[in-house]
């Protein structure tokens, strides 16, 4: 557990009266969703240093005070309740994961403080809860867009593979439900572990199924790499579909470009940057956040980190025009939202939606010689 | 047919990982009859350096070299940090300690090596050889002939060198061992660096396959150790059949049953296994005299 005051504490304990404005954050930086909770984590470090250099909201410092949790929702809970109770934060970002969300929501709710969550599960914004909001599409939605995209090249047979995990799990269960609306007929349905070495037995399985016209592979981390070089182990010429748990440049570094040549998954406008059209509403945020983190870390941006850049900008968007820190008046404002251009899709926010995404906040994209292309 | 044949070599391969870090238990266990639950950071630890020291630009056998002789030494290390202070306590007390140092491995590695998943190219490439229909990688290919050459080295090791004996007859009674002349803290130390070699090995062996992250260890030493407990805990053979066995066992199931079932029906066969044989498929019989 560490606590993070990215503020320069010796400023505010030489100006005890300079206003500042206490945002918390529970995210998962070490633990099994380290993946996820680790550049969440540096990106919103990142993101308020450099808002506090160019002088805050309104003439207000940002103060984070983030915790780890360890994607464990008992201590997620503890947390969210030390940020409300002991901290006195005015907004909550974080949740990595869908677990330790659920356990911050029910305290946000009770305190009645603003919170974003980073995590995938559609059960976060539906039913509609007042105080709570989030910011990746959900695992529905990414299925919606695969199987958009199959019933354009006349796909209506397919055979899954999907990972056990709380991922590949939540979105094998939710393409099984949306699959219908797109008459599409899921005529095998395997699992593997995500730590398994091997998933020639399945996809031989799959590849045997009479009449499967191509394979959707829902899974997250290591396990749909392995996939992806069984797959060409196997010479299965059928079109293959990745999640967007996946939707990394490691992804074809790990699968190898060879194995991971064709195949498509729904990814956000972050991973394609340089591909954007100059006069995309995204480009000159999702430019800025890519220059900024990969100058600050070293390291490629993921779609995750973009989660947290696109919560934190919310987040800011609405203290601003609230002009005001006080947690009722933010909530306002980020249901207020609209048209707000991130790195995952541009942001609209109703009563009714707290996702504010749709389909169009997904670009299908293609593995062509180890580089992402857009499928147009 | 060829579905079959395809659903035997996944198992191989599976399998192989299995036996590969089963036959790393069974050295600690025959010097001290602890299970070394840290066996499994061994084998991360063998590809995470391997890793690390090949994108430093160090060429692959080199790398694979540096990361057995490092993780040998952090084995060494264990035991005497760890293990050696806590001579006199129980053997259960000893497996506890061997957690915690999987603990603080996996931390540590966590820390150094940040969490990204990471591989490297496999030895002879990634064009799958053809049997009949079905197909099969180069680099399970090594990692068989790895699990092979290191159990006959073993084999060897036990029945053939005074060594070998002089580990057997430190885990039989280490008193009476001392008392013939043997150096028991040096068979120890040795047991450790063997372990913890063999553990790296299988490391880099596998990591082309499986590839590698801080936290890959846990699943490696619960299959690895399911493998070794299916064969016999301590005998070679064991922890080579076992592993084996383990592995077709799932491919299949996955195969012929569901894929969903795959664990289950390999750890209800272990059930039963253990429940006619305690011992193990190849275990050795204790008999405690009164």
């Amino acid at each position: 557990m560490k606590t993070f005051l990215t503020t320069t504490a010796l400023v505010a304990l030489a100006f005890p009266a300079m206003a500042e404005i206490k945002i918390g954050a529970s995210l998962s930086s070490t633990g099994p969703a380290a993946f996820l909770g680790d550049p969440e984590l540096k990106t919103l470090e990142m993101l308020v240093e450099d808002l506090n250099a160019k002088g805050g909201i309104n003439g207000e410092e940002i103060v984070l005070v983030a915790y780890d949790d360890n994607g464990d929702p008992n201590k997620a809970r503890t947390f969210a309740t030390r940020l409300v109770e002991d901290d006195e934060v005015v907004a909550i970002i974080g949740g990595t994961t869908t677990g330790t969300t659920m356990s911050i929501l029910a305290v946000a709710e009770d305190a009645e403080i603003p919170f974003i969550s980073l995590a995938g599960a559609i059960d976060i914004i539906q039913p509609v809860k007042p105080f709570t909001f989030k910011t990746p599409h959900t695992d529905r939605m990414a299925c919606q867009k695969i199987f958009e995209d199959m019933q354009k090249a006349g796909i209506t047979k397919i055979g899954m593979i999907s990972g056990t995990d709380g991922f590949g799990a939540s979105m094998q269960a939710q393409c099984k439900e949306v699959a219908p609306d797109y008459a599409i007929e899921i005529l095998a349905d395997e699992t593997y572990d995500p730590k398994d070495a091997d998933m020639t037995a399945q996809l031989t399985k799959i590849k045997g199924t009479e009449g499967v016209q191509a394979i959707l592979n829902p899974g997250f981390g290591q396990g749909p790499s392995i996939v992806t070089r069984n797959y060409k182990q196997l010479a299965i010429d059928l079109p293959f579909y990745q999640s967007h748990g996946v939707a990394s440049d490691g992804f074809i570094e790990l699968a190898g470009a060879d194995a991971a040549e064709g195949v498509r998954l729904p990814g956000t406008a972050l991973l394609v940057a340089d591909l954007l059209a100059a006069d995309d509403p995204q480009k000159p945020v999702v430019d800025a956040y890519k220059a900024m983190f990969e100058e600050k870390t070293g390291t490629p941006v993921g779609t995750f980190g973009g989660y947290a850049h696109d919560a934190f900008l919310i987040m800011t968007d609405a203290i601003t025009r609230a002009g005001s820190a006080e947690p009722a008046a933010i909530r306002d404002a980020i249901e207020a939202t609209s048209g707000l251009a991130g790195t995952t899709g541009i942001y609209t926010f109703t009563p009714e939606d707290h996702l504010g995404l749709d389909l169009s906040a997904f670009r299908m994209l293609e593995i062509k010689g180890g580089k992402w292309t857009l499928v147009q | 047919m060829s579905e079959l044949l395809q659903f035997l070599l996944s198992g191989v391969t599976v399998g192989a990982v299995y036996a590969l870090v089963a036959l790393g238990f069974t050295i600690i266990y025959n010097a001290s009859d602890v299970v070394n639950f840290a066996q499994g950071e061994f084998v991360m630890l063998g590809g995470m350096i391997t890793v690390m020291a090949y994108t430093a630009g160090a060429p692959l056998p080199l790398a694979a070299l540096v990361a057995i002789l490092v993780t040998a030494a952090l084995g060494v290390a264990m035991n005497k940090l760890a293990i050696e202070p806590a001579r006199g306590a129980p053997v259960v007390s000893l497996v506890i300690i061997t957690i915690g140092a999987s603990i603080f491995i996996r931390g540590a590695a966590q820390l150094i090596f940040g969490k990204q998943i990471h591989s490297f190219p496999a030895f002879s490439g990634d064009d799958p050889f053809r049997i009949l229909e079905a197909t099969i990688l180069p680099q399970s290919l090594w990692v068989i002939g790895g699990a092979v050459a290191v159990f006959i080295g073993l084999w060897l090791f036990f029945t053939r060198t005074l060594l070998g004996r002089a580990v057997l007859a430190t885990s039989n009674n280490r008193l009476a061992a001392q008392l013939v002349g043997i150096n028991t803290p040096f068979v120890m130390t040795l047991s450790f660096a063997l372990s913890a070699g063999i553990g790296a090995l299988a490391g880099v062996l596998v990591t082309p396959i499986t590839m590698t992250s801080y936290d890959v260890g846990l699943a490696f030493a619960l299959k690895g150790f399911a493998a070794a407990m299916l064969g016999g805990m301590g005998n070679p053979k064991g922890a080579l059949v076992g592993g084996f066995v383990l592995g077709v066992l799932e491919g299949l199931t996955a195969g012929y049953i569901s894929s969903q079932y795959k664990d289950a029906a390999a750890f209800i066969v272990i059930l039963g296994v253990l429940f006619f044989l305690p011992q193990g498929l190849f275990g050795r019989k204790s008999t405690d005299r009164v």
